[in-house]
């Protein structure tokens, strides 16, 4: 068991320009913590995880782990255990021998091997295929070996790069969970890198968003959902994204078509502050509904409808200022409107509303 | 794979019948007659001058080239009673060279092609493209034009007329292809498996000769088997390097003494052949349980 912390720390590719793959980061993951890393492909998160692992150099700052300065120590000495996205197998080993192997190189007794495979292999349901080789197992098996070979260890550090990325759905949803029991019940500090937001949010005690190296935001999945801290992360987390936009502002608010969504005061200060005339607003498909006959609304054209069950997305265009706008909202799913229809759409609660600075991305509201 | 390849037969019309009853590895009788009969006259052709040499071996020289060879009644074991015994030189002793001086550069080679072509696999270095193409550029130079370099080479290192000069020499003919080789199994192997091996505690070094020189087993055993017989076989530079004394010949260099300039004695050649030809065979047979391909299967994904 161990806490982790990255000391701004960056990792540069050499070229031209050189890539700075991870860039500056600043992130410490409490003892027993369940961090996911998540961001688009190429921000930079097995990076950041190979630094921890040693299988990457770190080229400024420092890594820290259980308060241990390891940044220039190798992996064999970090305590660390790895999954890896092809779970990388030793293909001339049995089962038993692969998640055997770390303990073999320490000299621990056979006896005591043996054992401890024994156990693990009956955690993850491999006990029948402890004499096989890896191409003879399954995808789904294959995984679970992988993580056996880590649990067997008893590292103080579980990192684990998109290990779930190579199964089918079912199968990654079920072994989501799996995994997110056994970190639980194991009570080991565990790094897990995915580009997937759901997984993200649904595994992690915390999460750390990455854009091109850069840290964008890390906290819980609710405070990660409700107050991102960037257009970049409100776009990112939830599926359908969030509903982002820039509109003009006016004295009661922000103008969306014939509809004006009043603004707290301390928002509109804020954005008169900094001379803006203009904000990008962000709203959740969820926090937007269909108008009543009354009221005031903004006129969407429905261009498709996605049908849930109990809910429905309707995707539809809407005239912001010169240009038309797509919008996602959520609606019952028992009465979705039809194709071509025009329907009036407006926001659920003011306090829903997100704003964003339209230059730097920036949260606004406080 | 099944269905284009059937889609593609189909197309040219060569389904025979109903499409189900042209399934996969089936062959027709008349098909599978010819084929036979390709596969024995090849298979004979090929096995015809070694079965020669063997009934040549347990004949009399004066009776060795006589058109019709009877096995019978007229075979001995004379001739390798004579070679073994030492009759016509010291048979065993360049035996023991040559299994000394295959033997050696064997384990010489491909331990350094190994190395070599596991550094330029995984490792970044200066040079490293300009190593494998002196590599192949060493490769087009015919051995009668190295003999008088590597000679006075040699004789500067005071190796000349050494066992281990020949191997040094040896190595260097097989060196190269044989990291080429090599290089292609490790680049075969996974990196994640590398790394997989670093994190589970393994150094370096520990990574190459525990996981990646496993894994590229069938690699080994080509580049094994070609270091081999190409030391075993040799028979310039061996006359060129070794000392003239007859216990320090190998081999081929040996077996000339049955070959004089008017005098040829085939039996004893023959049966001599035959015994220089065993240990290529037990080591051909000891590797060869290694060459099959699809021992990296598994290692990543599904
Ligand atoms: N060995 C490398 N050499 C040069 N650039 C690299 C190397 N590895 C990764 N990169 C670059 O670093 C960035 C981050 O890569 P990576 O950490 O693999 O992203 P992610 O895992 O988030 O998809 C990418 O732009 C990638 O091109
Ligand atoms: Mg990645």
């Amino acid at each position: 068991m161990a806490e982790v912390a990255y000391v701004n720390a960056s990792r540069v590719f050499p070229g031209t320009p050189p890539v700075r793959a991870v860039d500056n980061l600043e992130l410490s993951v409490a003892d027993g913590e369940f961090l996911v890393l998540v961001g688009p492909s190429g921000s930079g998160k097995s990076t950041a995880l190979r630094m921890l692992a040693g299988l990457e150099d770190v080229d400024e700052g420092a890594i820290t782990i259980g308060g241990k300065d390891v940044t220039n120590t190798p992996p064999k000495g970090r305590d660390i255990a790895m999954v890896f996205q092809s779970y990388a197998l030793y293909p001339h080993m049995t089962v038993a021998e692969n998640m055997g192997f770390a303990l073999k190189l320490r000299g621990v007794p056979k006896a005591e091997i043996r054992e401890k495979v024994a156990e693990a292999a009956r955690m993850l349901d491999l006990t029948r295929y402890l004499d096989r080789k890896p191409k003879a197992l399954s995808g789904g098996q294959r995984q679970r070996v992988a993580m056996g070979r880590a649990i067997v260890r008893e590292p103080s550090v579980f990192l684990m790069d998109e290990p779930l990325s190579n199964l089918d759905a079912k199968l990654r949803v079920e072994t989501r969970a799996n995994i997110a029991a056994l970190q639980q019940r194991l009570g080991t500090t565990t790094i897990y890198v995915t580009h997937d937001q759901v997984e993200a949010m649904t595994m992690g005690h915390r999460v750390a968003v990455l854009k091109d190296g850069i840290l964008q935001q890390c906290a819980s999945p609710r405070e990660l959902y409700d107050r991102p801290a960037n257009a970049f992360v409100a776009s990112f987390i939830g599926s359908p994204a969030m509903n982002l936009k820039t509109v003009p502002l006016t004295p009661e608010g922000a103008r969306l078509d014939g509809l004006v969504v009043p603004l707290s005061r301390s928002a509109l200060d804020g954005a008169a502050a900094e001379g803006l005339s203009e904000v990008t607003f962000g709203i959740r498909p969820e926090s937007l509904r269909l108008a009543a006959a009354d009221e005031a609304g903004m006129t969407m054209t429905v261009e498709l409808v996605e049908e849930l069950g109990a809910d429905a997305y309707v995707y539809g265009s809407v005239r912001i200022g010169e240009q038309s706008e797509r919008f996602i909202v959520r609606v019952d799913g028992r009465t979705p409107p039809a194709l071509g229809q025009q329907v009036e759409v407006t926001v659920r609660d003011a306090d829903e509303v997100h704003l964003f600075h339209p230059g730097t991305g920036l949260r606004l509201t406080a | 794979m099944s269905v284009d390849a059937a889609a593609l037969r189909s197309a040219r019309g060569e389904t025979r019948a109903a499409p189900t009853a042209a399934r996969r590895g089936q062959r027709s009788r008349l098909a599978s007659i010819g084929l036979h009969g390709a596969l024995v006259t090849a298979s004979a052709v090929a096995v015809f001058p070694i079965l020669w040499v063997l009934v040549t071996s347990f004949k009399p020289d004066t009776r060795a080239v006589s058109p019709t060879p009877r096995l019978l009644d007229e075979s001995t074991v004379d001739n390798y009673v004579d070679v073994l015994s030492g009759a016509r030189g010291d048979f065993l002793a360049w035996f023991g060279n040559s299994v000394t001086i295959a033997g050696l550069s064997t384990l010489v080679g491909v331990f350094v092609s190994a190395t070599t072509g596991y550094a330029v696999s995984r490792f970044r270095f200066p040079g490293r493209r300009g190593l494998m193409l002196t590599f192949l550029v060493t490769q087009m130079f015919p051995f009668a034009v190295l003999i008088v370099p590597l000679h006075n080479i040699l004789l500067a290192l005071g190796l000349l007329g050494q066992p281990l000069g020949l191997v040094l020499v040896y190595c260097t003919t097989t060196v190269p292809f044989c990291t080429l080789m090599l290089r292609e199994h490790f680049d075969a192997v996974p990196t994640d498996i590398d790394e997989a091996g670093r994190v589970d505690g393994l150094s370096p070094f520990g990574v190459f000769w525990r996981l990646v020189l496993p894994l590229a087993r069938p690699g080994l055993a080509v580049t094994a088997f070609y270091s081999f017989l190409t030391a075993w076989g040799e028979v310039a530079f061996a006359s060129a390097f070794l000392s003239v004394a007859d216990d320090s010949k190998t081999l081929s260099v040996g077996l000339q003494v049955f070959v004089q300039q008017n005098r040829a004695e085939w039996g004893h050649l023959a049966a001599a052949s035959v015994l220089v030809a065993l240990p290529a065979v037990v080591v051909f047979y000891l590797v060869q349980r290694f060459l099959v391909g699809g021992l990296t299967g598994g290692a990543v994904k599904g």
